[in-house]
């Protein structure tokens, strides 16, 4: 299973996390800032895994991370998950991200967490993984974009009245 | 109205500090709480959006929480989106107001849009607690035979997460699970395996039932397999990649223990694994996954070094990946087929030189494994030739494992002393603690290797004085075995010394003074040194003695309290008689529970007997005795050298040097009454009592001298009993005797404390104190409470040498301290012995 997704800028600022297991907000906060500094030292010929010891609650712990341009990946998991298929979920991960906001790049991640999220929960749910296939993900998130775009941004203002006549 | 959410981003980007930053992220809050008090409908998503930035960023957001589920209950769908998403982030499965939302998420699983129903499911399955689980599972269940691929897929991980919560719903979705796995949509295939894999793991009873899909599976796997190019589940060239190593990893569950089973995917795992391209990751990772299944099932045996070959194969990619997932597997493997391991060990010991740490960390752990008594020649080899090279951060586990294999699996004692000099001497400071002490032990314990040990070290530590642990070594036996290094050895077989080392004693004593003088050397060494020094007083020549003395005086003003109080012990230690027996060799080690081996008599022709050396005047009778409890005499000793060791403050050992007056001025002189009728008028010696405070060197000397002595307690004559002190209810009785006929000198007092009062004693201290002509030893009393009644007794040993025995008699003074009734109470008395003793 997998614990913990994360992505984390050159500069250790987080620029997505996401945690399936339950953390507080300070060791969630921990746990980044130790991961980043790990993750950060190593070189870049380096093999993409790691194995920690007390970053997380558990000792089976298994860290695989990539590295794109200004970005780290880091998917935390347990022993249960091979560590190979892990790295082709990350590049599946990217692509799809690619292909949703056409290159993509921090800044997109930035503005767009919650898409990114989206997205993300198209491929991975409850810390398994859904989906593999990035021409799917991608087209469920054009169709969610367009079933978006075609609400009236109106309703959101009848909501309270819609409610009040809801059937319990 | 509040800024937008991109203005918020831009914001706290610009801002320059930390403080700044939360400041500015204070601010939004409390906007976001204001508009949450307004109820500002409009702002809500917007505010919920923010949140979760803010959340990112580690601060607290739960008042945020009941945003969220007002935001999943509006029919409009990016309403939802967000609030699904705040939900998830901001609140857990312990949150009650999660409870709240359950109704309204059971409705949108009813949801005629997909994308509805995906979000609630995709919540569920994130955070979804045991109460919610019961609620929504059978909708859950419903939805796994939904028509759309995009919903069951969903809802099959939803369904983990109930089960993972509620397990007894288990047998509800048994027959449901099945179905999903005559899909065509590997999306649904993929997730249906993996609720397989869960439900295995989550109750192992269940694994029996699922056995019957193993046929299904292996069908799957050949279509992936063989199906050539589709476009719609390819990666780089390999049809749904993931989908087989999900596959593979459910047939592990299944085949493992199990040979029927395993029997049925033999044929199709053999295929997997040679018709695989593992020129990428994808490929590799299904060849991975393909070998940790045929090393756990019950596979055929070709299988499996086929398998073991696979892996011998990722240890020459070029893939750093590939290798550590190569090297981690061959050593969870190394044990079912550690032959077909072997064959790889060269392409293994090339891994140490790898630039990635953690792909050398995992090639010494599976070398490490790989050790044997047939290959640690080479292999030690290699792992010296390594530790050379390596950097300082992984020497640390080298060495230590080094050391391990060494000991475990040395070929001869020699070649053991050898690699671990060797090891000492390219990274002694990186050495495990115990290393030293072991070592030690083996060069104490194997005698006819004690010439060529000491002179290998004289020799490492002239070129290098830096390597604590192995100066100390050298130190240890430069002083143990000064003599043979010194030794003519020119009339011993070439062969048995190896080493024909011409060495003066004025080099020797150099070293040790270079030593002392080095920078690099720590206070430990120095303590070293100076009982190297004083060990070797005794084994060289009287001609250097002056130049040994002169050095141990000048530690007598040292800053450090211990080194001073060694120079003055030791100092003192030379004017005295008793020297030579306290400076005795070590004596042999003949066999320990420690060593794996015991010691090969190849060498022993010519073995030194222990008392052949300058001055030694240890009668081997006494070595003999002194072997069977040298084991933990043997620890204590090194301990010693380091700290004093505290329950030997307790044991004090009078010599009769100048230092008798000073205990005048502890006691006091005795009441004039009890005058006693010591022999000598001098009043010097009249009132000699003994110093509580027993230096570390004392006690060792207790160690050396006095333990063999110990364990022949046998009286070997009539002991003699005679009363020695009633007053205050407390009753001494001294019960002597003479413990060895052939040492008529020596007496034993075992003194019988009782009480007669109604109130026990306690706190009860018995000093002694005797003429200078007499040595005396307190061993520690069995204890300080003396219990009322006359109900028990304590006792207390004292051993006395009478040096001049037979012409002056053993006389004694006791000083007791003791505590009756909460006063406390000191007393002196006298007692002559019987004229016998």
């Amino acid at each position: 299973m997998i614990k913990a997704i994360l992505i984390i800028n050159n500069h250790g600022k987080p620029r997505l996390t996401k945690f399936y297991e339950n953390y507080s907000i300070d060791k969630q906060q921990q746990i980044i800032r130790d991961l980043f500094l790990l993750v950060s030292k190593r070189p870049e010929r380096a093999c993409n895994f790691l194995e920690v010891d007390d970053v997380f609650a558990d000792k089976d712990t298994k860290i695989i991370y990539r590295h794109y341009a200004t970005l780290y990946f880091i998917f935390c998991v347990d022993s249960n998950e091979s560590e190979l298929s892990m790295i082709d979920l990350i590049q599946t991960f990217v692509e799809t991200l690619d292909k949703c906001f056409e290159n993509v790049c921090e800044l997109d991640l930035i503005f767009h967490i919650d898409r990114v999220h989206y997205i993300l929960d198209e491929i991975v749910m409850g810390g398994l993984v859904l989906e593999t296939n990035p021409a799917i993900v991608v087209s469920n998130y054009e169709m969610a974009n367009k079933l978006e775009k075609s609400e009236n941004p109106l309703m959101a203002g009848f909501q309270g009245v819609i409610q009040s006549i809801k059937p319990k | 109205m509040s800024m937008k959410l991109r203005d918020l981003i831009k914001t706290v980007r610009s801002c320059k500090t930390a403080a700044e930053e939360r400041a500015q992220i204070a601010k939004e809050c409390a906007a976001i709480r204001t508009a949450i008090k307004e109820e500002d409908v409009e702002a809500r998503q917007r505010n919920v959006a923010k949140l979760l930035y803010i959340h990112m960023l580690g601060y607290p957001t739960q008042f945020g929480q009941m945003e969220c589920l007002k935001l999943i209950v509006s029919p409009s769908y990016s309403d939802k989106r967000i609030g699904y998403l705040g939900l998830m982030l901001l609140l857990d499965e312990k949150q009650e107001v999660l409870l709240l939302g359950t109704n309204c998420m059971r409705n949108d699983l009813l949801s005629p849009n997909q994308f509805v129903v995906g979000i609630s499911l995709c919540a569920l399955g994130n955070v979804c607690s045991q109460a919610m689980a019961r609620d929504i599972a059978p909708d859950v269940e419903k939805l796994l035979t939904n028509t759309n691929p995009y919903i069951r897929k969903k809802a099959a991980l939803c369904a983990i997460r109930i089960l993972k919560k509620v397990p007894d719903l288990i047998e509800n979705y048994m027959p449901k699970i099945k179905a999903l796995l005559s899909e065509r949509n590997h999306g649904v295939i993929l997730t249906a395996l993996t609720l397989i894999i869960e439900i295995c793991e989550i109750d192992p009873t269940q694994i029996e039932q699922f056995k019957k899909i193993v046929p299904q599976l292996v069908r799957i796997l050949k279509t992936l397999v063989h199906s050539g190019y589709l476009p719609e589940h390819d990666v780089s060239g390999i049809t749904d990649p993931f989908l087989q190593v999900k596959i593979l990893r459910l047939l592990r569950i299944l085949g493992e223990h199990d040979p029927e089973t395993s029997d049925i995917m033999n044929d199709m795992l053999a295929q997997v694994a040679t018709n695989t391209e593992g020129s990428k990751n994808v490929g590799n990772a299904i060849l991975y996954e393909c070998v940790q299944t045929i090393m756990s099932i019950e596979s055929e045996r070709g299988l499996k070094v086929m398998a073991i070959n696979i892996l011998g194969r990722f240890l020459l990619n070029r893939d750093n990946n590939i290798r550590y997932v190569a090297l981690n597997t061959l050593s969870k493997v190394v044990n079912t087929d550690i032959q077909a391991v072997q064959r790889h060990r060269n392409t293994i010991v090339d891994c140490l030189k790898d630039p990635d740490v953690s792909i050398r960390c995992r090639a010494l752990d599976l070398i490490y494994s790989l050790v044997n008594e047939s290959n640690i020649r080479v292999l030690v080899r290699e792992l010296l030739n390594f530790l050379l090279i390596s950097d300082s951060q992984f020497k640390p586990e080298l060495v230590a494992k080094l050391c391990i294999v060494t000991e475990r699996y040395a070929p001869n004692k020699r070649w053991q002393v050898d690699t671990i000099l060797r090891v000492m001497s390219i990274a002694g400071n990186f050495i495990p603690d115990e290393v030293p002490s072991n070592l030690v032990q083996l060069i104490c314990s194997t005698p006819e290797l004690s010439s060529y040990a000491v002179q290998k070290l004289y020799l490492s530590v002239q070129s290098d004085l830096t390597q604590q642990p192995l100066t100390q070594v050298a130190l240890w036996c430069v002083g143990e075995y000064g003599d043979l290094l010194v030794a003519d050895k020119s009339q011993l077989p070439k062969e048995e010394e190896g080493l024909a080392l011409n060495v003066n004693e004025g080099q020797v004593v150099d070293l040790i003074e270079a030593i002392l003088k080095n920078s690099s050397t720590n206070q430990t060494t120095r303590q070293y040194a100076l009982t190297a020094l004083i060990k070797l007083s005794s084994r060289f020549s009287q001609s250097i003695l002056g130049r040994i003395k002169s050095m141990i005086d000048q530690f007598k003003i040292h800053i450090n309290l211990e080194l001073q109080q060694r120079a003055c012990e030791y100092s003192s230690l030379f004017a005295m008689d008793l020297k030579t027996s306290v400076l005795d060799r070590m004596p042999a080690v003949e066999k320990t529970e420690e060593s794996p081996m015991p010691p090969k008599p190849t060498y022993g022709t010519n073995t030194p007997s222990p008392s052949q050396g300058n001055g030694n005047v240890g009668t081997p009778n006494q070595h003999n005795n002194n072997s069977a409890n040298n084991n933990s005499k043997f620890g204590s000793l090194l301990e010693d050298l380091n700290s004093p060791a505290p329950q030997q403050q307790q044991q004090q050992q009078q010599s009769g040097t100048s230092n008798m007056s000073l205990l005048e001025d502890i006691f006091g002189p005795a009441p004039t009454a009890q005058s006693p009728p010591f022999g000598s008028s001098n009043g010097n010696n009249r009132q000699q009592q003994p110093q509580q405070s027993a230096s570390s060197l004392l006690g060792l000397m207790g160690d050396l001298t006095v333990s063999p002595q110990q364990q022949a307690l046998q009286p070997q004559t009539q002991p003699f009993s005679c009363p020695a002190y009633n007053k205050h209810g407390l009753n001494i009785n001294y019960e002597c005797s003479k413990p060895q006929a052939e040492q008529p000198q020596m007496t034993l007092i075992v003194m019988q404390v009782s009480n007669s009062n109604s109130s026990p004693v306690t706190n009860l201290s018995v000093k002694a104190a005797v003429p200078p002509y007499l040595k005396i030893q307190l061993l520690p009393p069995s204890g300080t409470t003396v219990p009322p009644n006359d109900s028990g007794e304590v006792t207390q040993s004292v051993k006395i040498l009478n040096t001049v025995h037979g012409q002056k008699p053993v006389l004694l003074r006791l000083k007791l301290d003791f505590t009756l009734n909460g006063q406390t109470i000191s007393e002196i008395t006298d007692t002559p012995l019987p004229s016998q003793f």
